[in-house]
């Protein structure tokens, strides 16, 4: 439990307010609410409730219940998502893609010079700025490539941040490297401004992947880390549907560490990478890759 | 692993000691920059040192340039621990010779982190 997650004295809410949203989140991202998340719902909503200008979570509650949905309810849902995340998480997944994935994706595709990534929850916006930065470290000769490089989450609230790519120190401070740090910021006052040249790389917009998907170009490397862990076994084994449908046979396809397609769709595989772990469609017998 | 720890804070080396303990290490704590040095003379046997900007005579900085004079000592991973967050900073640093950086305050898993970084496994 993060310390902002402790609920605020008085912003008790009735188990019948907690299941209204509980239903609401479910239907419209998907996300799973399980029993006893009370604090979790009463400390995330506190801060949109008070901007609102409700007195407490449960009169912010009910007036959503007594209207139809809307914008402010759009804003509970997003309000309610987890949003972690940090430059670089995990870092072996991004070892494996500077050392491994990129370079092998650059080689194949270096008759068509067109790349295509798309992070499908990408929160604050360091997970792709993280795979920009290795671009503009490492892959200087994709001057001149097509390069689609896409990146998207349910919050607009998240992809406004990313767009405007600033961090605090304590983001800053979480799996970036200092070379990094140094190379690609700028430091205004109290905050770390990614540079214009890197922030630019990628295209931030809003997706719901609960609702149909505006991205449908085939992709080759597709990051959808941490986010199929709030959705129930349906979802996610629809979410992964939809991948095999947008990845190109030879694309990838990366989870989270806890985050696994076995036992929900049995046509991937698994590749290892480094130490990491990597996703490709099985391709159908007599298909070469 | 051994980690030598060079901060004038008590309470500084007692935090970074119980996190790389319990990380596996080996861990030697000494409260200024000659005491560093002094060791060194004798035993050049670290992995790793976390260094404190602002220390009592020989400042963070002039240790890491000092340690990276020292010969066979470099495969030693340098990473400031510090309070200074001044972008500049972290390039004096990392021009000195430090490999990694991370600004106070900070917590265990940062730390560990930071160590993934500089490719220790923890
Ligand atoms: C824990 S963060 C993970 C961020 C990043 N991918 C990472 O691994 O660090 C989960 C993100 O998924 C987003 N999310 C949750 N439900 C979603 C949905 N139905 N459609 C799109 N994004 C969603 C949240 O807004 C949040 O930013």
């Amino acid at each position: 439990m993060r310390a902002s997650d402790l609920p605020a004295p008085q912003s008790a809410i009735s188990p019948l307010a907690f299941d209204y949203i509980r239903r609401l989140v479910r239907k419209e991202s998907s996300i799973v609410l399980d029993d006893g998340k009370t604090y979790l719902v009463t400390s995330r909503l506190g801060p949109l409730a008070r901007e609102c200008r409700f007195e407490s979570v449960a009169a912010f509650i009910s007036h959503l219940q007594s209207t139809s949905t809307g914008k402010l309810h759009t804003l509970a849902v997003e309000a309610i998502a987890t949003t972690e995340t940090s430059f670089f998480r995990d870092h072996h997944p991004f070892a494996a893609l500077r050392d491994e994935i990129l370079p092998e994706m650059v080689r194949r595709r270096s008759t068509s010079r067109t790349l295509s990534i798309w992070s499908a929850a990408c929160s604050s916006g360091q997970e792709p700025h993280s795979i920009a930065m290795i671009l503009r470290d490492r892959f200087a000769n994709l001057e001149g490539w097509n390069l689609q490089l896409a990146a998207s989450d349910i919050s607009r609230r998240m992809t406004d941040r990313a767009r405007e790519g600033l961090y605090t120190q304590l983001e800053v401070n979480r799996g970036l490297p200092a070379p990094y740090l140094v190379r690609f910021f700028e430091q205004t006052e109290d905050r770390w401004l990614l540079r214009e040249d890197v922030r630019k790389l990628f295209r931030f917009f809003h997706q719901n992947l609960a609702e149909p998907w505006s991205v449908v170009a085939p992709v080759d490397i597709l990051i959808l880390r941490n986010v199929l862990i709030y959705f129930d076994v349906d979802m996610r084994r629809e979410v992964l549907r939809r991948v095999r449908g947008l990845l190109r046979p030879d694309g990838y396809l990366l989870l989270g560490s806890a985050e696994t397609t076995l036992n929900i769709d049995d046509l991937f595989t698994r590749v290892p990478v480094g130490r990491a772990v990597f996703y490709q469609v099985t391709p159908k017998k007599g298909q070469e890759r | 692993m051994r980690a030598l720890i060079i901060d004038d804070s008590r309470a500084m080396r007692s935090i970074l000691v119980g996190i790389l303990d319990e990380a596996g290490f080996d861990t030697v704590p000494v409260a200024d920059a000659e005491e560093a040095l002094a060791l060194l003379d004798s035993d050049r046997n670290f992995e790793l040192a976390l260094v404190d900007w602002n220390l009592p005579a020989m400042s963070g900085l002039e240790l890491v340039v000092a340690l990276r004079k020292i010969p066979n000592l470099e495969d030693l991973r340098l990473m400031m621990v510090t309070t200074e967050t001044e972008l500049e900073r972290v390039r004096e640093a990392l021009d000195s010779g430090a490999d990694e950086y991370i600004m106070k305050p900070f917590d265990k898993e940062m730390l560990l982190e930071k160590l993934t970084l500089l490719g220790i496994d923890v």
